[in-house]
């Protein structure tokens, strides 16, 4: 991470786009984390899921986790393939609720259409996040005539050894050579 | 007069502000010549600091010309004499002053109560930082009111520039007591994390007191660059593993001296520690990052030592604390007492072995200093050191 703070580019992610976008997919996580935890039970009823209540919550958990990685870490990518990974089985998940005895079916397949448009999302963006260079980043500036030393580095070495330290710095006895 | 005024998280902005007086005998005003932004200012910046008041006025790195001094400044300064202001405010007379130890001054904190409830003691008033060390207005301003100015400023000679002798205020003394406190021996590997202006002036120092080797640790390529051209082995931690290579460095025994010029913003590259931290940052149970500090235990050599110049606010938390006792490692850290270095310095200056204005990368006037704040706090555009023409 080249620039500190949390609004900054992160190290190795020059494509500022697509790290903006990867903590989009973050907060997004936990949003829906939220919701799947909180609300599982009318999700699974308006999807037409009753019994996979539980499933959904811990779904949620899963959601939240994701989420706090892709913004804690500093590099998100391996936390956007984990999106991906459960995007899929959200799909699966979904998926059985396809059979006619679903009363919910338009809800269902509207819920589908939204997975798999946000999976496109999140493969592209975990796909761009692994193709960037990880070199690292050239000096913005040469400040390699930057010694500081007026004569010059080799007689800087040791110049000041004639420097005695005050008692109240120095180690203590107890850690110097014990002579015996 | 315009100043840099703190109005919360992130919010800068140069105001036009009421001119200082004199509100105490030993108080003196100076019109400040340059001040510069220090690294310190940025966990107030990001307000990692607590004690700040919208409205205070940043800056605790300045000199200037003495424009009126107090009645009880008894000829120590004059109207004309240019100073170069320390950045902890030093009365000189309390037990702390008299052995050296001018950053605890007991009585330089006008909010002593504040100070005792967070630190169990007070410690001293220090420029434009925080309510806890006092609250006193700061010198990124036109004019800046030195309180105990007969004992809290330092001369230098007319023969040195402003830019020679203002890091004077902070930074330089800032590396040498780091460096000072490790008492370094010629078989010395000295590692110092952060390669920001304290960590360069700490490898200069390093490098003058005869460490046989110095290595610096930073991810940021031109500040690297800089550690370098000072002397320093380089790693890079966004890249290498820290601990592996300070170890390959040092035949597996790790360094006898460790440094920790970052303090408590560090950054870490996808560790789980770090997370961790930003996690517990975030939701206010952890106030401070210690990856370093974390990094500098686990890797110094047994019976070495730990000095930690870089500043730190309040709580940490998982420190390896049995790694310290089991290992029997000396830790040295406090805000600079400057004034206990400064004679020696200005003279190494004069004598030509260091010259601190090499860590100067931007220049710019007092408008600028919002702007700059970030550009210093993004590492953008290069920028190392920032100097304020007022
Ligand atoms: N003790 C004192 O009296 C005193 C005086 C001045 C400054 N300080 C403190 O010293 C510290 C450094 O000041 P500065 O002006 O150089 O600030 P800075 O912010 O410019 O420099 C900090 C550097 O540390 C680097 N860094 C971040 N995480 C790191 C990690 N894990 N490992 C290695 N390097 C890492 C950053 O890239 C940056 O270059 C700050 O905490 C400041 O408050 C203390
Ligand atoms: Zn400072
Ligand atoms: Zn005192």
């Amino acid at each position: 991470m080249r620039y500190e703070g949390p609004q900054s580019r992160r190290r190795g992610h020059p494509d500022e786009a697509t790290d903006t976008l990867a903590r989009g997919l973050g907060w997004f996580s936990i949003g829906l984390g939220i919701t799947e935890l909180l609300a599982g039970k009318s999700l699974a009823r308006g999807l037409g899921l009753t019994g996979q209540e539980d499933l959904i919550r811990a779904y949620g958990v899963r959601e939240i986790g994701t989420g706090l990685g892709i913004l804690a870490s500093d590099d998100p990518t391996p936390w956007i393939w984990g999106r991906v990974a459960g995007d899929a089985l959200d799909l699966a998940t979904l998926a059985s609720g396809l059979n006619n005895r679903n009363r919910q079916m338009d809800n269902l397949l509207i819920a589908i259409a939204a997975v798999a448009g946000v999976t496109a999302i999140d493969i592209i963006c975990a796909d761009t996040l692994s193709r960037e260079t990880r070199k690292p980043l050239r000096p913005l500036a040469d400040y390699q005539d930057r010694s500081g030393y007026p004569r010059g580095l080799e007689s800087a070495r040791g110049a000041a050894r004639d420097f005695a330290v005050p008692k109240g710095f120095r180690t203590t006895d107890l850690l110097r050579p014990f002579a015996g | 007069m315009r100043a840099l005024v703190w109005h919360g998280t992130q919010d800068i902005r140069c105001d036009t502000v009421p001119d200082p007086q004199i509100e105490h005998e030993r108080d003196a005003i100076i019109k400040v010549t340059a001040c510069a932004i220090c690294g310190s200012d940025l966990h107030l910046y990001d307000h990692f600091m607590p004690g700040m008041k919208s409205g205070d006025i940043m800056g605790h790195e300045s000199m200037g010309e003495v424009v009126e001094v107090g009645r009880g400044i008894n000829g120590a300064l004059k109207k004309g004499d240019r100073i170069v202001v320390p950045f902890t405010i030093i009365c000189g007379e309390c037990d702390q002053c008299k052995r050296g130890f001018f950053s605890v001054c007991e009585r330089s904190n006008r909010n002593k109560h504040l100070a005792a409830k967070a630190f169990g003691h007070t410690t001293a008033g220090l420029f434009g930082y925080t309510h806890l060390t006092g609250g006193y207005a700061g010198g990124q301003a036109e004019y800046l009111r030195v309180p105990f100015a007969d004992k809290t400023h330092i001369k230098v000679p007319e023969s040195l520039t402003d830019e020679q002798v203002l890091f004077l205020s902070d930074i330089l003394p800032t590396g040498w007591q780091a460096a000072v406190q490790c008492e370094i021996e010629p078989t010395d590997t000295v590692a110092i994390w952060g390669a920001g202006p304290v960590g360069q002036m700490a490898i200069r120092s390093a490098v003058l007191l005869g460490a046989k080797q110095v290595v610096c640790i930073d991810r940021v390529p031109e500040r690297l660059e800089m550690a370098r051209a000072g002397g320093a082995i380089t790693i890079n931690f966004a890249e290498e593993s820290v601990i592996a290579r300070l170890n390959e460095l040092t035949a597996g025994k790790g360094p006898e001296k460790c440094i920790d010029s970052v303090g408590m913003e560090a950054h870490a590259t996808a560790t789980l520690d770090s997370m961790y931290d930003r996690a517990k940052q975030a939701v206010m149970l952890e106030s401070d990052r210690p990856h370093v500090l974390r990094e500098m235990i686990y890797v110094c050599r047994p019976a070495g030592t730990l000095s930690i110049p870089g500043v730190y606010g309040g709580l940490i938390d998982k420190i390896p604390f049995g790694a310290v006792m089991n290992k029997g490692l000396t830790i040295r850290t406090g805000q600079t007492h400057v004034n206990r270095w400064t004679d020696d310095l200005v003279k190494r200056i004069d004598d030509g072995q260091i010259d601190p204005s090499f860590v100067i990368t931007h220049r710019i006037g007092l408008e600028q200093g919002p702007e700059m704040y970030k550009t210093f706090r993004d590492k953008k555009d290069g920028c190392i050191k920032v100097v304020i023409r007022p």
